[in-house]
């Protein structure tokens, strides 16, 4: 054990050196290690929001509303369809993941079937002897759906988030139906979760004038119809003002390409927009056909004006108009409006943020207690083992060094419990040396020559050390299979730990040792 | 003369005294469950969902004021603590009827209630879905780390090593949540984290006495077992000493500076690292002379090392 080959040496060197080299940025400040020229590690450790602060927001997307959206969006079908064809039905409606019907006459009911069966694929469709048609979205299709839900939602609360000028936030999927957003720097998550709280699902709706609104408030609400809430307008009794608007979507918020602030001409903040070709023909079609009438504005189930028809709107440019917008509250729906509607809305699981006052206090203290901890432990090591402590004290810095040039190279975030891993494998790191150490003392006692004590040392040490370490290890790794967030990276910190103390612990001082020994060939050892 | 905390040969009768620590940690865990069942642990927001704010005011003292702003929101339980210093106070609400929409609700009328002036250190909200799962994981992580180290010290040993390492093991993650139930102390995702350390820690002290155990049934065929264990036990001894203490300097500077955040969770880790090397000498040990660790062990092992290198 103690014949080490060139090229072993060599190699060992040559970690350690890289080891110094990715470490070493982390002593400079953050503008002079990102100027550093492409050939040389620039990457420092990246703080996790407990120790920068920031925020940390687990969101999950309601993907039912999409699928209860598309199921309502096929029962309409089916019904126009099956009123153009003069088919009568009954018990049209949809359940949590199928749309049902019952064609009246028996002799109809194959027709109906085949097309309802044409309207839509991804569905199971059925035709029962009572003469019920039913079409269940199958597996595969609520999985589609749920995925593409979940990624535009991604894509969406980026476009939202990215022009508020925060600093790199992350965002991700988690699991089926989660997103992961984490935004640095941001202490105050009430800002993220207003621009993230709303669909920003805008339409616009023809109002129904055949249906009465006093019998639609008395439950009697006509099919094709629906009744919707003013944003701003009350009536006397303080209960907002209702509208009963035909439920098909005359122009949809999908065709927006743009949106921002403007003024009406009472120079009151608006919201301009407009939109692409397609949706542009519909809105000058319409505005042509419905001169004179009113046409609601609707955001997210309310609507927000329902303006008369003055002219035809042709171009698709048009501005939206509120008694209560504010420049800052048309700000906001300007910027939600032209990143797009999220396709179902977001529900906040879990939320922690972290001040920049608390990281800097954690950043400092784990500072404090890891000096102070490495301290004790090198100075400790050479009071007990004398100069085997001193080599046992480099190999530990070279563990530190390699932990941090590790963190900084792989890109791991250090956390909070991060840092108390690193204290803890101070701690820890020694003990493979410790193991060495002892069993040399014990191979002197046998009367062993020097180099063959501490050659039989460093062998028979080796087996316990590497079971020892592995199932330390197997706990790491369980700890980032099952934790989240911050232990996971305690258990990255815990892992990298074990394997590098494993290696400078048996690797550099074996080399120290060995080639103290072959030069100043000792007759005796004291450790 | 180096420095030296024990004799060069250091001759403790442990294996003598085994039936002291079996009743010893037999009254632990029984306790600890005790504890455990009639007590409980004071769950911490991860597990149990609700709002947690850590808020800096301007001046010292404010406890009293601040919650008696709070205590007529109608939010049910609200604790108020001291945290780390004068001017730093923790607020715990418990979770909302009604799910994720209420939590964020209720953060609202919090921050509104506290006005001014004040200065937000951290806001945690865990939702009742959320704080369900990262329970279960914390349950499994256990679990499944104490199952993959069994099965793993059952491959290297026998499988008198590994149910021994085990039952030490079990010995100190079920003595780890008595003395949390027992102090009070908040048992948190960062305890788990900790119960797993002190997993690893235990059965890294357990594996290294296990390893002279294995090497000595080898050399000394006819040494009786207890002898031979107890050998084991002290040859290790000077190792588990210094290494424990090394650990215990690195902790003891988390626990007095690392900050207030992280202080039980160090406390976690100082206990564990006493209960683990006690267990590993105590219990881990002496167990196998009752599991009956059969002597074959180590000629198989040296038989199947010739035999491969033969190949």
């Amino acid at each position: 054990m103690l014949k080490i080959e060139t090229w072993k040496k060599a190699l060992v060197a040559l970690i350690c050196a890289l080891g110094l080299a990715f470490a070493a940025p982390n002593l400079l400040d953050e503008q002079t290690a990102a100027d550093l020229p492409d050939f040389l590690p620039k990457n420092q450790i990246n703080l996790g929001l407990d120790l920068q602060g920031g925020s940390h927001l687990l969101l999950e997307v309601e993907v039912g509303v999409v699928v209860r959206e598309r199921l309502e969006a096929l029962v309409d079908t089916i019904r126009t369809e099956l009123r153009k064809e003069r088919i009568r039905y009954t018990g049209l409606g949809a359940s949590a993941t199928g749309v049902a019907v019952t064609i009246k006459d028996p002799a109809l009911a194959e027709r109906a079937y085949d097309l309802i069966r044409a309207m839509e694929s991804g569905f199971d469709s059925e035709l029962l002897d009572d003469g019920q048609v039913t079409m269940t979205m199958t597996e595969q299709t609520l999985k589609e759906v749920r995925i593409q839900a979940v990624e535009q939602s991604v894509e969406i609360v980026r476009r939202r988030v990215d022009p508020q000028g925060v600093k790199e936030p992350t965002i991700t999927r988690q699991g089926e139906e989660r997103i992961l957003l984490q935004v640095p720097g941001e202490d105050d998550p009430e800002k993220l979760k207003s621009i993230i709280g709303q669909t920003a699902k805008l339409t616009f709706h023809l109002l129904d004038h055949q249906g009465s609104l006093a019998d639609a408030m008395a439950g009697r609400v006509p099919p094709g119809s629906m009744l919707l809430p003013s944003i701003d307008e009350f009536e006397a009794n303080g209960r907002p003002r209702m509208y009963l608007l035909k439920k098909r979507v005359s122009v949809s918020g999908d065709t927006l390409v743009s949106a921002s602030l403007g003024f009406d001409e009472r120079n009151r903040p608006a919201v301009n927009f407009r939109l692409d070709a397609v949706g542009g023909k519909k809105f000058a079609d319409i505005t042509r056909e419905n001169l004179g009438l009113p046409f609601a504005i609707v955001l997210d189930g309310k609507v927000i004006s329902a303006p008369t028809i003055q002219g035809i709107i042709p171009g698709g440019s048009g501005q939206i108009t509120s008694g209560t917008f504010t420049t800052e509250s048309a700000k906001e729906l300007a910027l939600l409006l032209s990143a797009g509607a999220l396709p179902a809305p977001l529900t906040v699981l879990e939320e922690r943020s972290v001040g920049p006052g608390l990281g800097q206090d954690s950043v400092d203290a784990g500072r404090v207690a890891s000096m102070l901890g490495l301290a004790l432990v090198i100075g400790f090591m050479v009071v007990y083992y004398g100069r085997f402590g001193v080599y046992a004290d480099v190999a530990l810095i070279m563990n530190m060094v390699l932990i941090v040039a590790m963190l900084s190279a792989f890109g791991a975030t250090l956390t909070l419990p991060g840092i108390a891993g690193i204290v803890l494998t101070i701690g820890m790191a020694v003990d493979a040396n410790v193991l060495v150490f002892e069993r040399i003392r014990e191979e002197l006692r046998t009367d062993r020559g020097v180099f063959s004590a501490v050659d039989a040392g460093y062998k028979r040490a080796l087996g316990t050390i590497i079971d020892a370490n592995i199932t330390t290890l197997i706990a790491a790794t369980l700890l980032f299979a099952f934790g989240s967030g911050p232990v996971q990276g305690f258990a990255v910190t815990l892992a990298i730990g074990i394997v590098s103390s494993m290696f400078t612990a048996i690797w550099v001082t074996r080399i120290l040792v060995a080639t103290w020994l072959h030069r100043t060939k000792p007759k005796t050892l004291e450790i | 003369m180096r420095l030296r905390l024990l004799p060069a040969n250091p001759n403790v009768q442990f294996l003598k005294r085994r039936m002291l620590f079996f009743v010893f940690s037999a009254i632990l865990v029984a306790t600890s469950v005790g504890l455990f069942t009639i007590k409980g642990l004071s769950y911490g927001i991860d597990f149990t969902g609700g709002i947690m704010i850590e808020v800096k005011t301007p001046e010292p003292n404010q406890i009293g004021e601040l919650r008696s702003k709070l205590s007529g929101l109608g939010l049910g339980s609200i604790e108020l603590q001291e945290f780390g210093a004068p001017d730093d106070i923790l607020i715990r609400v418990q979770v909302q009827e009604g799910g994720e929409k209420a939590n964020a609700a209720a953060v609202n009328a919090v921050k509104t209630a506290l006005g001014e002036g004040i200065e937000y250190r951290r806001t945690e909200v865990v939702g009742p879905k959320v704080s369900d799962e990262l329970f279960w994981n914390g349950v499994y992580a256990v679990v499944s780390a104490i199952l993959a180290i069994l099965v793993y010290i059952w491959f290297r040993f026998e499988w008198q090593f590994g149910l021994g390492a085990v039952v030490a093991l079990t010995h100190d993650v079920v003595s780890t949540i008595g003395i949390f139930s027992l102090l009070g102390l908040e048992f948190n995702l960062a305890t788990v984290a900790a119960v797993l350390t002190i997993a690893g820690y235990s059965i890294n002290d357990t594996v290294v006495v296990f390893d002279r155990v294995r090497e000595n049934l080898r050399k000394y065929k006819t040494k009786p077992m207890e002898e031979l264990l107890n050998q084991s036990a002290n040859e290790t001894l000077a190792r588990t000493v210094m290494t424990s203490l090394t650990t215990m300097l690195a902790l003891l500077s988390l626990y007095f500076l690392g900050g207030e955040i992280i202080r039980d969770f160090a406390f976690a880790m100082i206990w564990g690292v006493i209960i683990g090397t006690y267990s590993s000498i105590g219990l881990a040990v002496p167990l196998l002379l009752h599991l009956g660790v059969e002597r074959r062990t180590g000629d198989d092992e040296e038989k199947s090392t010739i035999e491969q290198t033969s190949l």
